[in-house]
């Protein structure tokens, strides 16, 4: 560690994206090798992160922090304690030997480049995931994650359901996603922090804040989405659609974790209340049967994988929910394990489809001697999801049974049962393909290359290596991340022995035994579950659908009755609004005045005020649209006239303009897309329309004679005049303002008026494909009259 | 309306009004005037022209789409604000300069840049929207 953190910290997150974007290149270059190539970059990753495992073991936390957004106080701040190098070992280590089985998984496949870029940005994003220490960072990633997993479960997208698989997965993550990022806001609002490390300490002033129970919620709904958890869990075997190192990586020992590693993050924090414990052990224990029912239930690998991942999820969900040291060191010797025998195999499980074509256990068998290395890898992975000593399993199983809990005896059964599943299925996954009589393949089956071997074995030996070594795995890793999870220091009481005294024996032994009993019956099991399954008649996924589908009815229902093509509608619902908002306030905030102005004038003003008024009566009185045009033009012009009496130079000038112009258009309109001209109101329309434009004339009206009841505050004129010659040196007050000091506003008024000239200019362009062709009267007033929108909008020249 | 003595007429009135939107958009510092309505006034001389000769006839004068004149306009005035960053300035601070022509002063400023931008945008604009609807009339 020569270097100071800031540098290797942001060389660790980039190297991972630097390698994405280099690997459709190499792929190009090298062909199969690259694979090999590209996983030198998070086997650097792992090999960096092992060298600091000492320092953080020793209570060390590496901190790096950029700026971001200083102006909101966010910064892009990382830390590295024992939780999060115990996650990023197993992103980085597991992803090394991913991207290497990956590139003789997809050897010869056009996109393999793209595969590998896409899992290299994967673990780009998980890894700033479990590195991040601020909030807003954390949540950046969360979602990344998603859009990753979005990419590469719909990897083969021209298949109908991978993109279904894919679209459901990130419905749901992202969901749960903006939950997050409500709850990071909240947590911020009671901390006044955004960095998780600064705020440590302040889990009683969250406890004590009525905000606990809205940030907890919504903290566990991001949890759940991503992790799998009951009633959220179905996305998870649809996921399975994804190439199987993907499911190998992303869906059982990465990204579904991300929901664990949250929880744990913020267990210091919001642990031990009520509301934790209950609603994770719940859910968490409901998660765990679900998922147990859902594997026996299965014959293809893949979903008994996926399903019995969700089992594990959960019990990772229901020792969080406990909380206390030993729960806290189960949990993370159970995710370790986990992390490497599930990945284990999944790759097994990729292996057997590649080499045979097939993955389900009911047309395979015997595959021993054809696969030796792959039986062997099969067995380490087996022996350690079974439990069995010298496994990181059986640790971990030991633990969870020394958990004392407040429900003793049920959590007891309910943590037998779901062990009791999940080592059946372990006995299944390498009795089933393995043993046995030889079973014919669509493939003749074959040893898979070493690139497809090395991650198996390798795993299966680390989660053996882990257990044997333990002395050194317990204080390096496990105890410096309990010790995170737990917020107080933690013992280290791992180790294989021999205690008869202590009923943990006894209920692994039971929890073997029911197991050997379950594989026995396996068959019958399965087909009574499913009968069960079918009684029920519908699953999660199938809300999912009609939830999706009531969703698109919805909008279509809400875009047909807003967005219903009459002119006459949207005019009539945004001149209400207008009054709405003119005269509301007034009433409810108070401010009506009635105090009429005593009408000062000259008599040219007179005359010019009785011309507005001919204009507007001749509006109303008009025998057709063209006169009435242009007896709005005569009321328009009348008003320039008052602007100039009243020495508003350039307002009147404009007004002259504008109201020239609009004439000018109108009566364009009108005659050139033959308009009918002679269209009459109906009387319940014009009372309709009458009464509206009363109410928005009275609705200015009433703000006009609120302003001028109020003294008049003339800091901003002041300011102006004093101002315009010595700092924008001119003497028109309102072009300085208009292209001085208050430049950026003219700006944004500007690319207003392209933009909805460009509008309109497209409307016309649109109607004049249609127009010769159609005789209706009805669709011609939505297309032409459109350019109402042109005219030049007033506040553009004050 | 297409009289003989309009044609005829029109080509002065379209030269007096595009004359007399330039002298209103240079004027407009310190006068009533500026880049928005010196583009109305040039729109409007458009329209004139569009009424009398012809869409085609227009858009030959023109030689670059209105929509075009205005999104150089929105560009010219953006240009205008980032010539700031020269001199280390926010986004759209005034720059000056004034040259000295014998016995006049001549003033030029970023602020003038900008409102040409206004002006171009505000001209294109306005003349693209006639156009079209003087072209979807003749096609009607």
């Amino acid at each position: 560690m020569a270097a100071s953190p800031d540098i290797s910290v942001a060389v660790l997150v980039a190297a991972p994206f630097i390698a994405a974007l280099l690997a459709p290149l190499l792929c190009r270059v090298m062909g199969r090798y690259a694979a090999w190539v590209l996983a030198l970059a998070p086997a650097a990753i792992f090999v960096f992160l092992v060298t600091l495992i000492p320092s953080v073991a020793a209570g060390e936390v590496v901190r790096a922090r950029y700026d971001w957004a200083p102006a909101f106080g966010i910064d892009l701040s990382f830390a590295i304690d024992g939780l999060s190098i115990a996650f990023a070992l197993t992103i980085s280590g597991i992803g090394a030997l991913i991207v290497l089985y990956s590139g003789a998984y997809l050897e010869g496949h056009p996109h393999l480049g793209r595969f590998l870029g896409f899992m290299l940005g994967f673990m780009g994003v998980m890894q700033g995931l479990v590195l991040a220490d601020s909030l807003i960072a954390l949540y950046a990633f969360w979602e990344l994650t998603a859009v990753a997993s979005f990419l590469l479960i719909g990897f083969d997208h021209s298949r109908m359901v991978a993109r279904r698989a894919a679209f459901q997965a990130l419905i749901v993550t992202s969901a749960g996603g903006l939950c997050l990022l409500l709850g990071a806001l909240l947590l911020q609002q009671v901390t006044g922090q955004w960095d998780l490390g600064a705020m440590a300490g302040q889990g009683p002033t969250i406890a004590g804040s009525f905000l606990l129970l809205p940030i907890c919620f919504l903290i566990f709904i991001a949890a759940f989405t991503k992790s799998a958890q009951v009633p959220f869990h179905f996305w998870l075997p649809n996921a399975m659609e994804a190439p199987t190192p993907v499911s190998a990586y992303l869906h059982s020992a990465t990204m579904v974790q991300a929901g664990i590693y949250l929880l744990a993050r913020l267990s210091p924090l919001l642990g031990g209340t009520p509301v934790w414990t209950t609603t994770l052990v719940i859910f968490g224990g409901a998660t765990m049967v679900w998922g147990s029912i859902g594997a026996l239930k299965q014959t293809d690998l893949k979903q008994m994988l996926a399903q019995s991942t969700i089992a594990s999820l959960g019990v990772l969900v229901l020792l969080l929910g406990f909380g206390g040291e030993t729960a806290t060191i189960a949990a993370i010797v159970y995710f370790l394990a986990h992390a490497l025998y599930k990945a284990g195999f999944f790759l097994i499980a990729g292996l057997i489809d590649h080499e045979t074509g097939s993955r389900d256990i009911t047309a395979l068998g015997g595959l021993r001697d054809k696969m030796a290395a792959s039986f062997i890898a099969a067995i380490l992975a087996g022996v350690s999801m079974l439990g069995l000593p010298p496994a990181l399993g059986y640790l971990a199983k030991e633990e969870m049974y020394g958990v004392p809990g407040p429900l003793q005896w049920l959590e007891i059964v309910a943590l037998l049962a779901g062990n009791t599943a999940l080592g059946a299925l372990a006995i299944a996954l390498v009795a089933r393909p393995f043993m046995g009589p030889l079973i014919p393949t669509p493939k003749p089956p074959h040893e898979g290359p070493v690139a497809m071997l090395a991650g198996p074995l390798i795993l299966g030996i680390l989660g053996i290596a882990a257990a044997v070594l333990i002395g050194w795995t317990a204080t390096q890793l496990i105890v410096p991340a309990a010790t995170v999870l737990a917020g107080h220091p933690v013992d280290n009481h791992l180790g294989f022995r021999l205690d008869l005294a202590d009923p943990a024996i006894w209920l692994s032994l039971a929890t073997w035994a029911l197991s050997a009993l379950i594989y026995w019956r396996l068959d019958t099991v399965r087909t009574t579950l499913r009968r069960l399954d079918s009684l029920l008649g519908w699953t999660a996924d199938t809300v999912f659908d009609l939830a999706m589908a009531g969703l698109l009815r919805l909008a279509h229902g809400f875009a047909s009755t807003w967005q219903n093509g009459r002119l006459r509608f949207y005019l009539l619902v945004i001149f209400l609004g207008l009054a709405a908002a003119l005269i509301l306030p007034l009433v409810i905030l108070g401010g009506l005045s009635w105090s009429l102005i005593s009408p000062d004038l000259r008599p040219p003003e007179w005359g010019v005020f009785a011309l507005a008024i001919i204009g507007l009566a001749a509006v109303v009185f008009a025998p057709n649209l063209l006169v009435g045009i242009l007896a709005l033009g005569v009321q328009g012009l009348a008003i320039a006239l008052l602007y100039l009496l009243f020495g508003a130079p350039d307002l009147s000038f404009t007004q002259f303009m504008v109201e020239t112009l609009s004439v000018v258009m109108f009566a364009l309109v009108m005659i050139r897309l033959r308009l009918d001209t002679h269209e009459r109101r109906t009387v319940p329309a014009a009372l309709r329309d009458g009464g509206l434009a009363l109410l928005c004339g009275g609705g200015v009206t009433a703000v006009l004679l609120a302003i001028l009841a109020k003294p008049f505050d003339d800091r901003l004129g002041a300011f102006f005049a004093a101002n315009a010659v010595p700092l924008a040196h001119g003497r028109n007050i309102v072009n300085v303002i208009l292209v001085d000091f208050r430049g950026l506003d003219t700006l944004g008024e500007i690319s207003v008026v392209l933009t909805a000239g460009i509008g309109v200019f497209i409307l016309i362009a649109t109607a004049r494909r249609v127009l010769p062709t159609e005789t209706t009267s009805l669709a011609k007033p939505r297309r032409t009259r459109r350019p109402r929108a042109a005219k030049p909008a007033p506040e553009a020249a004050p | 309306m297409n009289t003989l003595i309009f044609r005829t007429a029109a080509p002065l009135i379209v030269i007096v009004m595009l004359v007399f939107a330039v002298f209103v958009l240079l004027r407009g510092h310190n006068e009533p005037g500026g880049g928005f309505i010196a583009g109305l006034i040039a729109a409007a001389a458009i329209a004139v022209y569009g009424m009398s000769a012809g869409v085609p006839a227009v858009e030959r004068a023109l030689r670059l789409p209105p929509l075009s004149i205005a999104g150089v306009g929105i560009l010219l005035a953006i240009a205008s604000g980032l010539l700031s960053a020269v001199v280390a300035a926010p986004f759209l601070t005034g720059l000056w300069t004034f040259i000295h022509l014998g016995e006049t002063e001549v003033a030029l400023s970023t602020p003038m840049l900008f409102d040409f931008g206004v002006f171009l945008v505000v001209f294109g604009t306005v003349s693209a929207i006639f156009l079209a609807l003087e072209t979807a009339g003749e096609a009607g």
